[in-house]
């Protein structure tokens, strides 16, 4: 048997790393996404991006939590041949 | 421009104290101007760690609340003349600081240094909040142990939503330190391996520092390892990550103790 034991000796890290994985996945949805605004930023962009001209470094997402209400703000900057027109959603 | 850098970890006893003093102390021997702030307040130990535990006058809650100015309070390290240190208060509460008070000290320590390295408090109350909340990066002190993996998982989260840079929508900067790394036991299959930690938590690597008897050391003598043995393992492997800081590209590996044969047999000193 102790050779037995010997030969299949199991190592603790594989579990480890299982349970680790298993749980944080868990966690991560309890406690919120964490990059969830650099995310959402990169994501608004590549689709705004598509249909207009925007300066990346122009554009501010905000989110906020006030007792019951959550907001989640989004402010673009425009290139216009003009310049300047500003647009918030 | 300042940098603004918070050692973090959630879990304590990781290394957050030793790590900060360790790298504050290797970014400033390359020159750089660096101040490492204290916010465990309550609990203050990097005085001790960095050896200046007896020249504490004033701190950073009489900064904060207005009754010392920071020419008083700060501390120049008598190793690094570009190195110094701001302590915490032993006996106020973690109460005492303010929103208002530390965003002034950080403010106006952007004016002085190159590096602004906050070491945080255990935990994810009032002082860690404080100490992350104005940082450009953040050092996630790790170990390879399932507990200090969750709470740095949890911390990373905070970083990405507490801080003002996530607040400004900005993406935050978090780099992974792992500590009291075995690679033998990693290699064994008994502790987790940087690959696996790495892949769990997706943030970049700072470095690797292996576990080595002359970290206590050197908390026994107050001196940041870096300065206290610098050709030991430990201080390579710090000075590697500070220097990977400053931007430089380091092969990444897990530097092991070198065999001197007359400091084997004449050097053994008591620490």
């Amino acid at each position: 048997m102790s050779v037995l034991k010997f030969f299949s000796r199991r190592t603790s890290a594989p579990a480890a790393r299982e349970r680790l994985q298993l749980l944080l996945a868990h966690e991560r949805a309890v406690f919120g996404r964490t990059d969830l605004v650099a995310q959402l930023k990169d994501e608004i962009l590549a689709v705004i991006a598509k249909h207009i001209s925007i300066d990346p470094e122009k554009v501010r997402i905000t989110t906020d939590t006030r007792d019951t209400l959550a907001t989640l703000e989004v402010d673009i900057e425009i290139r216009t041949p003009n310049g300047g027109l500003k647009m918030a959603s | 421009m300042a940098e603004v850098l918070v050692v973090t970890s959630g879990k304590g006893g990781v290394g957050k104290t030793t790590s900060t003093a360790a790298l504050g102390a290797a970014l400033a021997q390359t020159g750089q101007n660096v101040v490492v702030i204290d916010f465990d307040v309550g609990l203050r130990n990097l005085d001790l760690v960095m050896g200046a535990e007896r020249r504490v006058v004033y701190d950073l809650i009489n900064v904060v609340q207005g009754d010392a100015n920071l020419n008083q309070a700060l501390i120049k390290d008598k190793r690094v003349d570009t190195l110094s240190l701001l302590p915490a208060s032993q006996t106020r509460d973690k109460d005492a600081l303010t929103a208002e008070g530390v965003e002034r000290v950080i403010n106006e320590l952007k004016g002085r240094f190159d590096w602004i390295i906050c070491d945080s408090p255990a935990g994810i109350e009032r002082g860690a909040y404080f100490a992350m909340r104005h940082a450009d990066l953040a050092v996630i002190v790790t170990n390879p142990e399932v507990s200090s993996v969750r709470d740095s998982d949890r911390i990373i989260g905070l970083l990405d939503s507490k801080t003002e840079k996530a607040e400004r929508g900005e993406h935050m900067e978090k780099l992974l330190l792992l500590t009291r790394y075995d690679p033998i036991r990693a290699e064994r299959g008994d502790m987790l391996k940087v690959d696996d930690v790495l892949e769990i938590l997706s943030i970049p690597l700072l470095g690797i520092i292996p576990e080595s008897p002359e970290v206590l050391k050197a908390s026994n003598l107050g001196s940041p390892v870096t300065l206290s043995n610098p050709i030991s393992a430990p201080a390579r492997a710090y000075a590697d990550a500070a220097r990977r800081l400053r931007g430089e590209t380091i092969e990444m590996t897990v530097p092991s103790e070198r065999k001197r044969f007359l400091g084997g047999l004449f050097g053994r000193r008591a620490a």
